[in-house]
């Protein structure tokens, strides 16, 4: 552990506690956040690193002094520059929040107004606090989108959130946080919501600034990989705990705790391709889709995969990956070319397709929590699949829904839960049973473990990689995850703008030479090392000083 | 469900609708004159012989709410309870077909629902014989237009959520989808819906009384028994507020009731079984 000298922000011992009301018990205390303690320089970033429910983002808001959803910080002290902020009143704390501490939350989609103009906005903090006049606002605000590589600066804050990409909301709101020249900024997930692609481009963007303004930051993320490439120190959590804490070097070289070393070597288990990709299962032959409005999504997609194998479709949002799967699924009838499933061509329509084609191809959804009803208990979630298709009723359908939940490692006690019960990655393995319980040749994986923390993500990816050995399952896997795909796929199919670039066993598809988008995703997958983020950035400068 | 989880408010709703009922069964036991009997003069003050007084024929008020419970209740909550059904599948079925038959259902919504209703029900009624189950049907078809745009509002938003589109591809029929996989997620805004609803359809049929159309004299209905001792108001007599006081403490019980569901089926926990 680092020497705990006093630097701008410090704190000591923190305790949060919250009150939780389950149904139908007496209310019970939950203690979010146990005895962490860490020290901050001016000008340093601390990563907090954790999965979902290790308490990084309410550890960030302490220290604003606030507490989310009942959350209430009952012990420790979180000191800034000497001053115990716990201890400042309501109007003590105003003065600090938005004004020294700034922060920038995850989603900025969510947490710009979309009535305001952007300009208006990020100088509003300032203004109020009364730390500039409104020229001298604008002033710096135009400073913080030229440090921030916002394109056309000067009519940046003229524009409304909506008018923007997501990937320049976020840099517009890390703005907003820098604009009053604050000590300290947290960041809670920045860049979690976007691409790679553009994820690079904003944690590059960030980490400039911060350079640029030398102010500190705490910075939240459940990805260690994006961590290192930004953070002087790493905080590992774990159920409101410090699992371990260190200079970044230390983390990711060697790793003290074994969940740690767990979390820096997540993922990277790989599948060997299998042989003879030559007998499909799935082919798709020149299929092209469009909206009713006559919007063209895909052009002219073709690819192949063979039973008890997976393909994984890679791309950015936007890129077609997902409308891909609803071409198969039929959802989306194809206005051109024709699939064909198992040698026999699949009806387009949905409307049209046999309950036993229907049965064959299952669909799992990125997000389980609604993609399950969520009035019904696990029993009639993965029991209806089987009454519908195989007229299981009674003690066999109880029977193999115990059977099916067995399959995906979660115990029998589960049968009469109802989907709010379940953790996320429980959800995920139920929605997997669902799909299972039709017993289907081909499962359409659409980025199921993308909202997950990454061991969770692992155990379901080895799940997935169990059942499809156990029982010869082909998948189409979506991601736009290249970690996942190195792990898990035979074949590989890259998509982008509607328009498959890259197509082909595995080990051609990801091996040079690459066209211009493959090069460009390959490149911005975050990699678990130091200094990555300054290599591809020096790369980039060189290729187009080049050109 | 355990009883004692029920909150106090709940149980006094649940009281008021009881008792209401229970005077509807049983008004002739326990009613202490006769629905159309005159047992003094006109308006006579409450004393202990007739509790609320006499109204403005010299019948007795307490006898006469406790009667007009019966046609009150019965007429409203039959009304209510078609209207819903009637509203809720028809803009479950365009929610979930969309198209057409989306486009021609909400459209005849529209044209219903341009035309006030009050001139609409007149109109029928006075061409219609006068019988109360085509009471009943008008006031819930005219009605049943603010629930179906009510429904087809939440359901929407249900109709487009992944479960849905699950079940669809599954190939599920859509009764299945309407019932089981849209029915239970909207319950929350229809249940408070029903509890306005209930209210409305007591006041719009003490309109309809009042206008000659509803329930017809000498039968008692509490809208009917505002009318009659409305006149009563100008020289200081509260006859009228009486059946007003039973239409207002009705209104409240259903309510109270409503609410209490609503908290039970708004609970993310599945809202039933020991929930």
């Amino acid at each position: 552990m680092p020497e705990l000298s006093t630097g701008l922000l410090s704190v000591r011992n923190l305790k949060i506690e919250a009150t939780s009301y389950p149904p139908g018990e007496p209310p019970k205390r939950i203690t979010i956040v146990d005895g962490v303690s860490f020290d901050l320089a001016k000008g340093k970033v601390l990563g907090l690193i954790g999965e979902s429910g290790a308490g990084k983002s309410t550890i960030g808001l302490a220290a604003l002094a606030y507490g989310r959803g009942g959350a209430e910080i009952t012990g420790g002290e979180v000191k800034l520059n000497g001053t115990d902020i716990l201890a400042l009143g309501k109007g003590g704390i105003r003065k600090v929040r938005g004004a020294r501490v700034c922060y920038v939350a995850q989603s900025a989609a969510a947490a710009f107004n979309p009535a305001h103009k952007l300009g208006d906005q990020v100088i509003e903090a300032s203004i109020k606090h009364g730390l500039m006049s409104r020229d001298e606002a604008r002033k710096r605000a135009l400073y913080l989108f030229q440090v921030l590589g916002l394109p056309n600066p000067e009519a940046f804050g003229d524009r409304f959130p909506h008018q923007v990409s997501g990937g320049q909301l976020q840099r517009a709101m890390t703005a907003m946080a820098l604009c009053p020249n604050p000590e300290l900024i947290v960041f809670d997930e920045p860049t979690t919501a976007l691409d790679v692609t553009t994820q690079i481009d904003v944690l590059a963007a960030i980490k400039h600034a911060i350079e640029e303004t030398r102010t500190a930051a705490l910075y939240i993320t459940h990805d260690l990989a994006v961590v290192a490439q930004i953070s002087d120190d790493i905080m590992v959590l774990r159920y409101g705990k410090t699992v371990e804490y260190g200079p970044v070097q230390q983390i990711i070289e060697a790793p003290r705790q074994d969940y740690t070393r767990a979390l820096v070597n997540v993922r990277q288990a790989i599948r060997h391709e299998a042989a003879d990709q030559s007998r499909p299962l799935l082919s798709v032959d020149n299929v092209s889709a469009q909206y009713s409005n006559g919007f063209k999504v895909l052009h002219d997609v073709s690819l192949h995969l063979c039973r008890g194998q997976t393909l994984a479709i890679v791309g950015e949002s936007g890129s077609g990956k997902s409308t891909l799967a609803r071409v198969i699924t039929g959802l989306l009838p194809p206005s051109d070319g024709r699939i064909s499933f198992d040698g026999k061509p699949l009806t387009p329509s949905l409307k049209r397709r046999s309950r036993d084609e229907l049965r064959r191809i299952q669909l799992i959804y990125q997000m389980a929590d609604t993609a399950m009803n969520p009035r019904q208990t696990v029993r009639d979630i993965i029991g209806r699949p089987l009454t519908f298709y195989d007229g299981l009723r009674g003690a066999a359908k109880t029977a193999k829904v115990k059977e099916l939940l067995e399959q995906i490692e979660m115990g029998t006690g589960f049968i009469d839960r109802y989907p709010a019960e379940l953790s996320g990655g429980q959800k995920q393995r139920v929605a997997i049973a669902r799909a299972l319980a039709a017993r289907p040749e081909l499962i359409l994986c659409d980025e199921p473990t993308s909202a997950l923390d990454p061991l969770v993500a692992e155990g379901i990816l080895k799940l997935l990689a169990r059942l499809q050995e156990d029982q010869q399952l082909s998948y189409v896997f979506i991601t736009h995850d290249i970690a996942i795909v190195r792990a898990i796929a035979d074949s590989v199919a890259v998509m982008h703008r509607g328009r498959l670039v890259r197509f082909g066993p595995k080990s051609q598809a990801l091996s040079p030479p690459f066209d211009d988008y493959t090069d460009l995703l390959l490149k911005s997958v975050p990699e678990m090392k130091l200094g990555w983020l300054e290599q591809v950035l020096a790369t980039r400068r060189m290729e187009s000083a080049g050109n | 469900m355990r009883l004692r989880e029920i909150p106090i408010t709940a149980w006094v709703g649940i009281f008021g609708i009881l008792l209401a009922i229970f005077c509807a069964l049983f008004a002739p036991w326990v009613a202490p004159y006769g629905e159309t009997e005159v047992v003094g003069g006109v308006w006579q003050e409450a004393d202990a012989q007739f509790f609320f007084g006499l109204d403005n024929l010299g019948r007795d008020i307490l006898s006469r709410l406790i009667f007009g419970a019966r046609t009150t209740l019965f007429v409203a909550f039959a009304a209510t309870l078609v209207s819903f059904s009637l509203g809720i599948v028809l803009s479950f079925i365009a929610a979930v077909s969309g198209g057409l038959i989306d486009t021609v259902f909400s459209r005849f919504n529209d044209l219903m629902m341009s035309i006030p209703t009050l001139i609409f029900a007149l109109v029928v009624l006075a061409v219609l014989p006068q019988h109360i189950l085509i009471l009943i049907l008008v006031m819930a078809v005219l009605d049943s237009t603010r629930v179906y745009r009510l429904g087809r509002a939440v359901a929407l938003d249900v109709a487009v959520m992944e479960f849905v589109e699950a079940a669809r591809l599954r190939g599920e029929g859509t009764a299945w989808i309407i019932f089981r996989e849209i029915l239970p997620n909207t319950l929350s805004p229809l249940l408070a819906e029903f509890g306005l609803r209930f209210a409305f359809a007591i006041l719009f049929l003490s309109t309809l009384s009042f206008l000659g159309l509803g329930i017809q004299p000498p039968t008692a209905d509490w809208g009917g028994m505002v009318k009659d001792n409305k006149d009563g108001i100008i020289f200081g007599i509260a006859a009228a507020l009486v059946p007003g006081s039973a239409i207002a403490a009705l209104c409240i019980c259903v309510n109270l009731v409503v609410d209490w569901l609503l908290k039970r089926t708004s609970s993310l926990k599945g809202g039933r079984g020991d929930a």
